[in-house]
């Protein structure tokens, strides 16, 4: 079993994270979402490398590694720069107001804790908890994709939500290497993916915001006769 | 017998030190955010200069000024003085702090609040109005941050007493506790919010639409400013000695032994120097925002309390 | 004592008839005459929660096989005194407003009759007695809605009130019915010995929560509420705001505590839900409104909502053994029911004041009263430091002791109740932040400030016996938040019959510290002294007083106000009852009432006035009560056709209702 002091660390490196998650929903400028999402990076890096030292599990300083390059520094980079080449530093559209978001979220918080908590009492403490915080990151995600219009925002919200998913894999002992290699390359791909997009909803319709993009739907169609 | 004489000469003693230090706190603030601006700022016994010359003055009222607003300052004043008087500052053993616990506390600037907000109503001019209308709808954002507070604290160690809690975080072994960084930060926000400090308000300007205290409090003059400056520096006060109490509460004395008290006296300035400082540095950088952002950045507040309960459920995994 | 209490309230029956004689001299009788009987029935109430033991007593009144049956304990000598303690006060508030109401010969017969109803529904032991007073109180209270029944608005929020009260009725006739079973146990010593378990039992706790949870005003059901309590003349608004609202917590607390057994905590939770949602809602409709009595009425379903998160906390925590905290919470709920019926009593004793020295209930039409009618104002002061849970006042103590029953919250085993007690902690502390605004205002725009209108320039102060009774209420205000334990003793009684356990500090007796200090659970865990603050703070402000008199300059002189160097002397500049809202209609309506602000600004050079105006939408309105009052239209005018059928038509739906009725007892055996 590990000691109190290693506990609290990877406690608070975790919670770290999910507030970060709470500050990508609160911010409102794309270049603060960004920030934030670097930030967030960082700490799930360091959560990683934590317990790749208390596991004693050195692959997962790899996986730290993988974070703190690709998530922290290229990633960011990459998005200011497309960002600043784009001009939209304007605040970011929202579908629900922010303190919604907010409450929604911790709604949500609430709603993962009272479902890992009883389906795992007999697991490990510290796993139960990383559990319940990376659903909770997850979920996060997923609801900063669907309260945000902007195309920028919803690839970090995809990639917030990828997060959570490493921090429950570091958390689990014996994690295969594999694994984590694969969604973070996914993530690379998906990262790409949504650059190409990004460039071409840009060049056609001159904005980032999808709102805009609906119009063109196959089901609109009628509505817009 | 003499247990309870010491106590009492205790608790006369904190009166005293509050109401010395409050207008040095004030005046470091100030003086932090000058030099950091690049001007020499004010000395530190400027606000015990100026509330002297506002005591010197003649006070000018309204001619429909009512008693509601002659009496507000002594009240606001004599309850602000208390609150500060009651949160273990130097020592714990404080025979008033049974008259009020945590929620009472917060409860007593509730009340001083109300009666500054009728007396900004009182005269009938549109600042007064508007300053009231904001304090008033700041406090209800805040006020649901601060009872997630009281919660996620009393969640762990079961009493709303002030003296038990810092007691409690003095006994116990020295760890990072996530739900106590929450609700640190979410009762500094408060704290922001509620003594009026930039981003939330401008304690410095007169003369922008924005401002709130200072609108409610407009018309006072000479002894009724001054009495009502000094509550605004004890709420100041209050809330560094609130937040050190609870959260950094060692070196409080924990006995009436002159060793300890003196240790405590000493640690307790200390603290405030650093609040002070703090404050300082983060007004300076940071800009003032619009009143309708108050209700995000005081929902954050609330969002960070609620999670550290949440966290605190995490944690004990009961 | 049970016959004393029976006997005065026959005698407030016997007054009603009084009322309808004209003159000041039947007018007098009938509110001396309910002083008298009010007082009996306080003094009664009062010796025995100090000293009483259950009584039961059955007269031969009601159904041939059904005696009446009355009972007096605890619970039911706790309402009675809050009841009574009202009505003596309103009695003496009557002598001087009834002089300023246009038909007093529409008021004075239902006063005593409302009173009297109220008193048996309290005493009643059988469901038949229950109901039947319960409806004599809708009624009488209906007939006091309608006194002034000129005023278009008024015919409005009585049908919506009768329609209201006819549901609610209909809702406790069905519950007890499930409750007393086929064998017709109606009497509540058999509901007690054999409580319904099971769905039907739930059917009976939900239909109760719904029937007298109308009638209390909670959310979704509060919307007849705002509409009807301020249509009655004041000091009756004030009894049905401060006390009828109470018989309807009664009604919960007697079946879900004491008739139906042990319920789960899931009704609790029910409870916390409706409890917070009123608390909150209410008073931010409340903050919306412009109108005084109608502001009053909304805050009565705040304050209903912080009495019903009580008894849902006292639920829960009964529901998993935890007796000690049940009490704690209890004893908050109830000390609430205490308060409350005192503060909202005063405010709208003090609206009638003001409604009868202007003729305003417009807050935007008033302004600047402090100086025309300083007691008034003053009572008015203590009254709204009182409702927004201020220290040293009786707001404060009871909601303080509703934190500390939130705040043990965690002890709970329930995950749900966990997370969402603290929700409803939240709920509640924003409720309360909520009502210092809302009365800030409501004093501030009415009292401060230059009069807006030459009605508010002109008013005169009111009769002694109208401050006079103001006065009796605001002094139980203070000696109560500064002296809490001096309800809550006798409230020890009250728990201790439904609970099986004590206030937890009161568990060994009561001791001089008890008095002096508030603190539920252990000494040192969470206390709170409203003496000795009241002491210090009034010791200290004396102090600061002296000496910035005698060391300061003592000098004040008069001037213009400063406002920045530009005073402007028209009143309109002011700060209304609207733009004091607004911040908080911004922050908070936008979302829940849909609030709109149309603002119609002229061009430059052009003479039109500017014009802004703001919307509002009650959810609860569109989404409960629309569609029930478009269905009793609907069918009025259905039946509107009755009124033209021969005889041998109207017989054919009584013949088929006998036939039906017969069926289901031959299927029944």
């Amino acid at each position: 079993m590990i000691g109190r002091i290693e506990f609290d660390i990877a406690h608070a490196l975790s919670a770290s994270v999910l507030l970060l998650s709470f500050a990508l929903l609160y911010q409102r400028r794309v270049s603060g979402v960004i920030e934030a999402f670097a930030l967030q990076a960082v700490a799930v890096a360091a959560a990683a490398a934590w317990q790749a030292f208390t596991q004693d599990a050195p692959h997962l300083y790899i996986t730290a590694l993988i974070a703190l390059l690709f998530k922290a520094m290229v990633i960011p980079i990459a998005l200011s720069r497309i960002v600043r080449k784009l001009g939209m530093h304007k605040t970011i559209e929202t579908v629900l107001g922010v303190n919604l978001a907010l409450l929604a979220g911790v709604g949500l918080v609430a709603l993962s804790i009272l479902l890992v908590f009883p389906a795992t009492s007999v697991a490990a403490v510290l796993t139960r908890e990383n559990l319940a915080l990376a659903l909770s990151i997850v979920l996060l995600g997923l609801l900063m994709m669907i309260t945000r219009r902007n195309a920028v925002t919803q690839v970090i919200g995809f990639m917030s939500l990828e997060n959570g998913l490493v921090l429950a894999a570091v958390g689990v002992k014996g994690m295969p290497l594999v694994v984590e290699m694969s969604i973070a390359f996914s993530v690379l791909i998906a990262f790409l993916v949504f650059g190409m997009f990004i460039f071409r909803i840009r060049e056609r319709f001159d904005t980032l915001d999808l709102q805009y993009l609906e119009a063109f739907r196959g089901d609109h169609q009628s509505e817009r006769s | 017998m003499t247990g309870a004489i010491v106590a009492i000469v205790l608790q006369l003693a904190q009166l005293g030190l509050v109401l010395v230090l409050a207008p040095a706190a004030t005046g470091l603030v100030r003086l932090v955010k000058a030099r950091l601006l690049g001007r020499r700022g004010p000395p530190l016994v400027q606000p015990y200069r100026d509330l002297a010359k506002l005591l010197r003055k003649e006070a000018v009222m309204a001619d429909n000024a009512s008693w509601v607003y002659r009496v507000t300052p002594y009240i606001v004043f004599a309850l602000l003085w208390l609150a500060a008087a009651l949160v273990p500052t130097f020592t714990t053993r404080l025979p008033f702090s049974p008259a009020a616990d945590l929620i009472a506390l917060v409860a007593l600037l509730g009340s001083a609040r109300f009666l500054q907000a009728l007396a900004g109503m009182d005269v009938g001019t549109s600042f007064g109005g508007i300053g009231s209308s904001r304090e008033m709808m700041i406090a209800t954002l805040a006020e649901p941050a601060v009872l997630m507070v009281i919660f996620t604290i009393s969640l762990f160690i079961h009493s709303t007493s002030i003296p038990s809690i810092a007691e409690f975080v003095l006994g116990s072994e020295v760890g990072i506790r996530v739900s106590f960084l929450l609700a640190l930060i979410s009762l500094t926000m408060v704290a922001i919010a509620e003594t009026g400090r930039i981003p939330i308000d401008n304690p410095a300007t007169h003369l922008e639409l924005t401002m709130v205290h200072e609108a409610m409090v407009l018309e006072y003059s000479g002894r009724h400013l001054a009495l009502i400056e000094a509550a605004g520096m004890l709420r100041l006060l209050f809330y560094l000695s609130l937040i050190a109490g609870i959260f950094v509460p060692w070196g409080l004395a924990e006995s009436g032994a002159g060793p300890a008290i003196a240790i405590g006296v000493a640690a307790y300035v200390a603290k405030t120097v650093g609040g002070s400082i703090l404050l300082g540095v983060f007004e300076v950088s940071i800009a003032k925002m619009r009143v309708f952002r108050v209700a995000e950045f005081l929902g954050g507040a609330l969002l960070l309390g609620l999670l550290g309960a949440i966290f605190l459920y995490v944690s004990t995994g009961t | 004592m049970l016959t004393a209490i029976l006997v005065a309230t026959a005698a407030l029956v016997v007054l009603g008839p009084i009322g309808v004689a004209r003159g000041r001299a039947a007018a007098n009788l009938v509110h001396f005459g309910s002083i008298a009987a009010t007082s009996v029935v306080l003094g009664h109430a009062v010796w025995f929660l100090f000293d009483g033991t259950p009584t039961t007593l059955t007269l031969p009144f009601g159904l041939p096989w059904l005696a009446a049956h009355f009972r007096i304990d605890a619970l039911s000598a706790w309402f009675l005194s809050v009841i009574s303690l009202v009505g003596l006060t309103a009695a003496i508030y009557g002598f001087g407003y009834i002089r300023h109401v246009d038909e007093p010969g529409r008021v004075l017969p239902f006063f005593p009759l409302f009173l009297a109803a109220m008193n048996l529904v309290l005493i009643a032991d059988d469901a038949f007695t229950f109901l039947l007073s319960w409806e004599c109180m809708s009624l009488a209270s209906w007939f006091l809605v309608v006194a002034n029944h000129r005023q278009p608005d008024n015919a409005r929020a009585a049908l919506v009130y009768l329609v209201m009260a006819v549901i609610g009725t209909s809702c406790l006739l069905l519950a007890f019915g499930i409750m007393a079973g086929f064998e017709g146990a109606y009497s509540f010593a058999d509901m007690r010995a054999a409580p319904v378990t099971g769905r039907l039992g739930g059917l009976a706790v939900a239909l109760v929560v719904i029937g007298a949870g109308s009638k209390a005003g909670l959310v979704p059901l509060h919307a007849w509420l705002p509409l009807a309590h301020p249509a009655a003349p004041s000091h009756i608004s004030a009894l049905m705001s401060g006390v009828m609202t109470k018989v309807a917590i009664y009604g919960l607390v007697r079946v879900m505590f004491d008739l139906a057994g042990d319920l789960g905590w899931g009704w609790g939770a029910v409870l916390l839900v409706l409890g917070g949602a009123s608390a909150v809602l209410g008073i931010l409709y409340a903050l919306m409104q412009n109108d005084l009595k109608v502001l009053l009425a909304y805050s009565t379903v705040e304050n209903v909502g912080i009495i019903v998160i009580g008894l849902g906390l006292a639920l829960v925590f009964k529901a998993n053994g935890l007796v000690g905290l049940a009490a704690l919470a209890q004893v908050a709920a109830l000390l609430h029911v205490l308060n409350h019926a005192l503060f909202k009593s005063l405010l709208f004793f003090g609206s009638g004041c003001v409604l009868s020295a202007t003729g305003e209930r417009d807050m935007e039409r008033l302004g600047g009263l402090i100086h025309r009618m300083p007691r008034t104002a003053f009572l008015f002061l203590v009254g709204s430091a009182a409702i927004s849970a201020l220290p040293p006042f009786n707001g404060f103590a009871s909601e303080w002791l509703t934190f500390q029953a939130i705040l043990n919250a965690p002890v709970l085993p329930q995950w749900v109740l966990k997370f969402g007690v603290p929700v409803v902690g939240a709920l509640l502390a924003l409720a309360a932040a909520l009502a210092a605004a809302c009365f800030v205002r409501a004093f501030g725009i009415t009292f401060l400030g230059r009069p807006r209108s030459d009605a508010a320039a002109q008013a005169a102060e009111v009769e002694p016996a109208m401050w006079g009774a103001m006065a009796v209420l605001a002094a139980c205000c203070l000696v109560l938040g500064v002296l809490p334990t001096a309800a809550i003793v006798p409230l020890n009684a009250v728990v201790r019959d439904l609970l099986g356990s004590p206030f937890p500090a009161l568990s060994s007796g009561v001791a001089v510290h008890d008095f002096l200090f508030l603190a539920p659970l252990e000494p040192g865990r969470s206390s709170y002294s409203g003496l000795l603050v009241l002491a210090v703070v009034a010791l200290v402000t004396w102090v600061v007083a002296r000496c910035a008199h005698r060391l300061a300059s003592p000098q004040v002189r008069r001037g213009p106000p400063w406002d920045c160097g530009f005073p402007d002397p028209q009143p309109a500049t002011q700060y209304t009852a609207s733009s004091f809202a607004q911040p908080i209609r911004r922050v908070y309506g936008t979302l829940i009432f849909r609030a709109r602000e149309r603002v119609d600004m002229p061009e430059p050079g052009d003479s039109r006035p500017a014009r802004f105006a703001v919307h509002l939408i009650d959810p609860a309105w569109e989404a409960f009560y629309a569609p029930i009052e478009r269905g009793v239209a609907a069918a009025t005018a259905r039946a509107n056709v009755l009124q033209f059928l021969t005889i041998r038509r109207y017989l054919s739906p009584v013949f088929a209702a006998l036939i039906a009725l017969l069926c289901i007892v031959v299927l029944a055996k």
